[in-house]
């Protein structure tokens, strides 16, 4: 029961992007086309849970036995980055065709302050370990959810006329703000 | 001295990390819920852009290019940690309201981007400058959204109450963020294109 409440209130109620704001640079940025935003959403995901996994054991059993927890930002941020790293060259050898896919958005991914955000409340939150996988991934989840409900929205709205001075990212933030406006509706769920 | 002056002051309206440039939205949003809390974050990040640039450029002639990237990530961390130490201990208050997002400063693409960009190329005092200037004007644009949030949502200026009773509790609220930063990027805009 517990995961399920995990699962809705990261997924609906605490989206990570429209109520978070965590990963907004590339919610704004790769959201003009449906197929970018799929596979930004499906990098995310890939690399939230490992990076999540990978975290958690470091800050479990190197920070916290050592007692050195004031180094997490450090350690994480660099923990990440190595592994958006490591992905993309695994990728590249064992499978061309979702390293295709996916390549382009990876390096993009160290910046993307959803990543380490998640690794950090993992910790906040004390989840074990199991918990912290499926936070991790109801997360992603939300994200590519919030991503691809707004790319199908822009590409509607290219066709629009919209007044000189909100064509653009303006028009898409007010867009966004009315998309974060629905999703309050799932307030009070769980 | 002239080249100083106008490296600190296309932060603020020119080249303006929020408005124009459109870099570190996830704090500018997350956090301005009010004008102080805005401030707060900002004079955070100039902080850590300043010290950044600073010993990006002294060392930056000692670092290889080719681990050039991770070398800044990790002199940004330290003194993300820093900041995260310093506000605990002497802002308890304002560390809570800001909560997650300090210890993301770490990934605030102004931050690397200005240390990739500038303070990689440059020397010493016009890297301090320049990471004054888009601090500030980082802290500028975040103060005044968190300022137009603060008055729309609850009436009120730097908890200086103005109008009595509520308003548009929404702006308080994570769409109101949206839509108050939507509205002035597009005046923005129109205020940079009637100067050409």
């Amino acid at each position: 029961m517990e995961y399920i409440i995990i699962i809705i209130s990261a997924i609906f109620v605490n989206n990570i992007v429209l109520a978070q704001f965590l990963g907004i640079c590339p919610f704004i940025g790769v959201s003009n086309k449906l197929s970018t935003s799929m596979g930004m959403g499906g990098a995310v995901l890939f690399v939230m849970t490992l990076a999540t996994i990978v975290t958690w054991l470091i800050q479990t059993y190197v920070l916290a036995p050592l007692g050195i927890q004031f180094l997490q930002t450090i350690a994480f941020i660099l923990v990440i980055a190595s592994l958006v790293q490591m992905v993309e060259i695994i990728l590249k050898k064992v499978s061309p065709a979702l390293y295709g896919a996916l390549g382009v958005f990876l390096p993009l991914i160290t910046t993307n302050c959803a990543v380490l955000g998640v690794a950090i409340l993992t910790i906040q939150k004390d989840f074990n370990l199991l918990e912290g996988v499926v936070y991790a991934i109801s997360n992603a989840t939300g994200f590519a959810l919030a991503m691809v409900i707004f790319a199908g929205i822009r590409e509607h709205l290219d066709l629009m006329e919209v007044p000189s001075g909100m064509r653009g990212v303006p028009i898409a933030l007010v867009t966004a703000g009315i998309l974060a406006l629905a999703f309050m509706g799932f307030t009070g769920i769980v | 001295m002239n080249k100083n002056l106008k490296n600190f002051t296309k932060g603020f309206v020119k080249e303006n990390p929020v408005f124009v440039l459109l870099l570190g939205l996830c704090p500018t949003l997350g956090v301005t819920t009010s004008a102080i809390n805005g401030l707060g974050m900002g004079l955070a990040t100039t902080f850590v852009l300043v010290m950044s640039n600073l010993v990006v450029s002294v060392i930056k002639n000692f670092i290889p290019d080719k681990v050039r990237i991770p070398s800044f990530i990790v002199i940004i961390a330290s003194f993300v940690t820093i900041v995260e130490l310093l506000m605990q201990a002497y802002a308890p208050a304002l560390f809570e309201q800001l909560g997650l997002f300090i210890p993301l400063i770490v990934v605030n693409c102004i931050v690397l981007g200005r240390a990739e960009a500038f303070a990689s190329k440059n020397g010493i005092g016009a890297s301090i400058v320049d990471g004054l200037g888009m601090g500030l004007g980082f802290a500028f644009a975040l103060t005044i959204l968190g300022g137009v949030r603060e008055l729309l949502g609850s009436g009120a200026i730097f908890n200086i109450k103005l109008i009595p009773g509520d308003l548009m509790l929404v702006f308080v609220l994570a769409p109101g963020a949206f839509i108050a930063l939507g509205y002035l990027i597009a005046l923005s805009n129109k205020l940079n294109k009637s100067k050409k």
